[in-house]
């Protein structure tokens, strides 16, 4: 089954997305070989030099690298790897408190739903992950 | 790098009717190129013009710097927008009759492809539905080691779920040094594998870009942009 994208957005920068999060959530282990870009394509659903971008891409971040005769490794620095979970979390935060400002709650409401919905609802919330 | 297909001012006149108005564009070896444009646009005389089977008015077009004739039909693999296949052969006899025409068809690959759609060889083309024709004809064709396909609508008549495997096929056979021209109305469906888009629009080619640079400048999806251009 193809990746999900949107088509009016330039497809590498949403596959460096996609595949930065299959490496920091772990699908791709630290130190492991990533699959050839023609089958990353096929899986993709995309162009063979779209993927070839997006890796290069990878590359450049440090967060894969080349060995010139047996492929692409994700790196095993995991420095770098921590360092794009935080990027990518601060992305999340950042998103929902602009939509809660959107609607405008304050910060101290947003702190204590915050507070509310850890208290209480953390268990559904670790279900819900599971389900994903 | 050489380029694979050199077109300079091309024009053809059925008539006085100017089916294509001074047309120039190069195409550089592995490259998927989509050929857009609504009906009557220009898309398959262009396409003929490249395979011989139309001859320009004036203007050229090289391919590996020589003008298609019966020789190059060895380079190119060209899928016609109907079937071409004598109807009474079996697909084993199609495929044995490849074989012996095209040095470079692999014929192992082309029964791979047979298996994994769940196409039965030994049956006539004549007893397959519409959407199975249509497969077996993409099949021979990507199973030829050409240096330029021309598909003129690959996956009209195809169901959506086969469609993604026929893109699949596409994508996973084709040499890298090789090129793709790939004409079709389905532009949601194929716009993923493009590296480059050619809008043709009354016989005049007006816009030539990589799909990817469309969609930065625009903020739109290619299918997007040519209801755009092309808004009735």
């Amino acid at each position: 089954m193809a990746w999900k994208l949107n088509s009016s957005k330039p497809i590498y920068l949403q596959l460096i997305g996609i595949l930065k999060s299959q490496i920091v959530s772990g699908q791709y282990a630290p130190g492991e070989k990533l699959k050839s870009v023609r089958d990353l394509a096929a899986e993709a659903g995309v162009n063979p030099n779209t993927m070839q971008k997006a890796l290069a891409g990878l590359e450049d971040e440090g967060l894969i690298y080349t060995n010139r005769t047996s492929g692409r490794y994700v790196t095993e620095d995991e420095d770098i790897l921590q360092q794009i979970r935080s990027e990518n979390a601060g992305g999340l935060i950042l998103d929902f408190l602009k939509s809660m400002q959107n609607m405008g709650f304050t910060k101290d409401d947003i702190f204590q739903l915050l507070e509310h919905h850890m208290n209480t609802q953390i268990h559904s919330v670790s279900l819900n992950q599971e389900e994903d | 790098m050489e380029p694979l297909v050199r077109c300079n001012h091309l024009t053809k006149y059925y008539g006085r009717f100017p089916a294509l108005n001074d047309v120039s564009f190069l195409i550089n070896p592995g490259r998927i190129v989509g050929l857009l444009g609504p009906n009557g646009s220009g898309k398959t005389t262009l396409i003929k013009i490249m395979n011989s089977l139309v001859t320009p008015t004036s203007g050229e077009i090289l391919i590996q710097g020589e003008k298609p004739d019966v020789r190059s039909k060895a380079r190119i693999s060209y899928l016609p927008d109907k079937l071409f296949f004598n109807e009474f052969m079996t697909v084993d006899e199609l495929m044995a009759y490849y074989e012996d025409f095209y040095v470079d068809f692999d014929g192992d690959r082309a029964f791979e492809l047979f298996k994994d759609l769940h196409i039965d060889t030994s049956s006539r083309i004549k007893s397959l539905s519409k959407g199975t024709q249509e497969k077996v004809q993409l099949i021979m064709i990507m199973s030829r080691e050409a240096k330029l396909y021309i598909l003129d609508e690959p996956i009209g008549g195809v169901d959506p779920a086969a469609r993604d495997y026929i893109l699949n096929t596409i994508i996973s056979n084709y040499n890298p040094e090789a090129s793709i021209i790939l004409s079709t109305h389905l532009i949601s469906d194929i716009e993923r594998i493009l590296d480059d888009c050619m809008f043709l629009k009354n016989g005049r080619l007006i816009l030539y870009n990589s799909a990817e640079a469309l969609r930065q400048e625009r903020g739109m999806s290619i299918d997007e942009i040519f209801r755009e251009v092309f808004r009735c």
